[in-house]
């Protein structure tokens, strides 16, 4: 199969949408060229840095028989959107009781490691996980990040594809025609069968790297990337539980209140779950502190490879 | 009122210090040794020197992304911001901040900021500090074109007009956010119109000319220590170099416009203007520029040789321990 970037993959999913459906529109306050060249500058529309304003737009927009995709860039400039996103697009279905729909994605990107300091490497998706009425997606392959955008462009609702910034350069198989892929449907992406370590975004290959090398010290390590957080497909990650009995979450973003906490909630909550854990189930999360700029820093406050392993070494307890 | 000759000489070392300064850090940036990013603010240099130059320690200033310039005028210590651009516990951040977020709140910087026209209702709310202090003491807010599409743009100047702030907004009209003209950007073409329908009194002035600049600073800086209100000064000038260093986004600007503004040097033209009028010779310059380079050396070195900081500081100043006194 041919091997093309995250960014890539990325383009072509919205090419082809654009492609597919006229009434799909582009906001963004730098436009992407090779969308702007083939749909042109009314589909493509370049914005003031005017977040609140063009966000709302793609709402209005929305609501009136649009479909709006949205580049936010950088999550942190979505703040700057925050009433449009969290009491407007969010609610604006439900409260007007399901007489329209909304369909806006919104992109934005995430994720510390690229010493921005505080403002610039957040990963803020579980503050929208806490407001009903946003899907929240977070592809971390080429391949998901196509199949779940072109979905998204068809959902009837507000979707948020979060993007870690250094996901971009990576390169993943990607098969030539067309396909999509269902939001709220975990992957397995990597079986095994003594621990289950579920991880978010850039976190993924971090997990699969550590499964790499438990497995030579004959750990089985099944990997889970929920890819949606909202829906999210948590029946994937039980039966996942329920077999090894051993479970660890891992994301980059803070822990309170994070999606780490969530996602370990609902499976030990379950009580069929709860009686079948064999350890301690354990979170790797970003450490409570804005991300700091200096890299001695910036890296302890991350989880990383080690710090995931740690963690697989605590619940495999005198296994491994 | 002329401004006097060691006044004028100190103006052109300091735009020669923000010029040396951003060279060196672009360099150091494009070399490695300096993570993160850095927006590099040479051709904007008489702007900053303008109107700081004008502003006592004790009035504050808020700065924005592209911030160096703003910085070096208002008196900080460019070791301290070396030492952050390079992520050191010696930084003014301790390594925190990095280029895009120093701050000395010692001598009226109240920060950089990565958020375009986040800082225009920080300095408002500095102004309504100053105006509850009573006295003359003011604040001044830095910020580009682009900035003025944001709504917090438009909140900014409506509370400090209704409330009479005692603030100067300073637009830094360099002509584009990122590759977006204000042209297109900007209805009606003019930013000087949108601060009139807030009632701020404007002026529009060639922000390549340090003494301009200086002139129109003076007296608008006069005028706002009385405490009548809120003043609005727009500065046309020109960004040298892409947006950020860094080849992440191409600089769509026009080739020819880019050379057309670099002919209009604020520091040649500041120079040409103190050799002609017989205020130092191209030999004092020359040792100035020399004098100049060899603090940025200390800088650099005071930078290299501090230490990094430790991991775990990491955890400290998320919530400040000094008492309210
Ligand atoms: C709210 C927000 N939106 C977008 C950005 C990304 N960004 C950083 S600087 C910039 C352009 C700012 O242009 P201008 O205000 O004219 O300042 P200049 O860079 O020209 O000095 C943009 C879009 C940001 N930092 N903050
Ligand atoms: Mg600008």
């Amino acid at each position: 199969m041919r091997k093309i970037t995250y960014a890539q993959a990325t383009l072509e999913a919205l090419q082809e949408e654009f492609r597919r459906d006229k009434r799909v529109i582009h906001m963004s306050n730098d436009i992407p060229p090779e969308l702007r060249e083939e749909f042109g500058e009314e589909r493509v529309r370049l914005t003031p840095i005017a977040e609140s304003a063009f966000v709302g737009a793609a709402t209005g927009a929305a609501g009136s028989g649009f479909i709006s995709v949205v580049d936010l860039r950088m999550a942190t400039f979505g703040f700057v959107a925050m009433d449009q996103m969290v009491n407007q697009l969010a609610k604006i279905t439900y409260m007007f009781g399901g007489q329209a729909r909304f369909p806006v994605l919104l992109r934005m990107s995430i994720g510390a490691g690229i010493h921005m300091a505080a403002q610039h490497s957040i990963s803020p998706y579980a503050m929208y996980m806490n407001v009903p009425g946003l899907k929240i997606i977070t592809p971390a392959t080429p391949y998901d990040i196509k199949g779940l955008l072109k979905t998204a462009v068809r959902d009837p609702n507000p979707v948020i594809c979060f993007e870690h910034s250094l996901l971009a350069p990576l390169e993943g198989e990607v098969p030539d025609g067309e396909y999509t892929l269902p939001l709220g449907e975990a992957d397995v992406k990597r079986k095994g069968s003594d621990v289950t370590i579920v991880a978010i975004s850039k976190m993924l290959h971090d997990a699969l790297a550590v499964a790499g090398e438990m497995e030579k010290r004959g750990v089985s390590v099944e990997v889970i990337d929920p890819r949606s957080l909202v829906p999210l497909d948590i029946n994937t990650i039980k039966k996942s539980v329920a077999k090894t009995g051993r479970f660890v979450v891992v994301d980059e973003a803070c822990r309170t209140c994070g999606a780490a906490a969530e996602i370990l909630a609902r499976v030990t909550e379950d009580e069929d779950i709860f009686r079948k854990l064999k350890s301690t189930p354990r979170r790797v999360c970003g450490l409570d502190v804005p991300i700091p700029y200096s890299p001695p820093m910036e890296d302890y406050v991350i989880p990383d490879r080690a710090k995931i392993r740690a963690a697989v070494e605590k619940v495999v307890g005198s296994q491994a | 009122m002329a401004i006097d000759n060691a006044e004028l000489i100190r103006m052109y070392r300091t735009m020669l210090t923000i010029r040396r300064f951003e060279e060196r850090a672009s360099k150091e940036f494009r070399g490695g040794s300096v993570p993160g990013l850095v927006h590099s603010y040479i051709g904007q240099e008489a702007i900053a020197v303008g109107v700081c130059f004008n502003l006592r320690k004790d009035d504050r200033m808020v700065s924005n992304h592209r911030g160096h310039g703003h910085l070096i005028s208002k008196g900080a210590d460019i070791r301290r911001m070396m030492a952050e651009i390079y992520g050191k516990r010696t930084g003014y951040c301790k390594g925190k901040g990095g280029s895009m977020h120093i701050a000395d709140f010692s001598i009226g910087i109240l920060g950089a900021n990565g958020i375009v026209a986040a800082g225009l209702p920080i300095a408002t709310g500095a102004a309504l500090a100053a105006h509850l202090e009573g006295g003359d003491r003011i604040a001044a807010v830095f910020f580009g074109d682009g900035a003025c599409q944001e709504g917090e743009f438009q909140e900014s100047l409506n509370l400090a007009s209704i409330w009479k702030l005692p603030i100067i907004f300073v637009c830094e009209n360099n002509q584009y956010g990122v590759n977006t003209h204000y042209q297109y950007a900007i209805a009606g073409g003019s930013i000087p119109r949108r601060a009139r329908a807030y009632n701020l009194p404007v002026r529009t002035v060639d922000g390549n000319d340090v003494v301009a600049v200086y002139e129109a600073a003076r007296e608008v800086v006069a005028r706002t220590r009385t405490h009548v209100g809120p003043y609005f000064l727009e500065f046309k000038t020109y960004r040298w170099y892409p947006h950020f260093e860094s080849d992440a986004i191409p600089d769509l600007r026009p080739r020819e416009e880019i050379a057309a503004w670099k002919k209009k040097d604020p520091i040649k033209r500041l120079a040409k203007r103190l050799l002609k009028e017989g205020v130092a010779t191209a030999r004092e310059l020359e040792a100035i520029n020399e004098e100049v380079l060899g603090r940025i050396d200390e800088a650099v070195k005071y930078a290299v040789e501090s230490p990094l900081p430790r991991p775990e500081d990491a955890l400290e100043d998320v919530y400040s321990t000094q008492g309210i006194s």
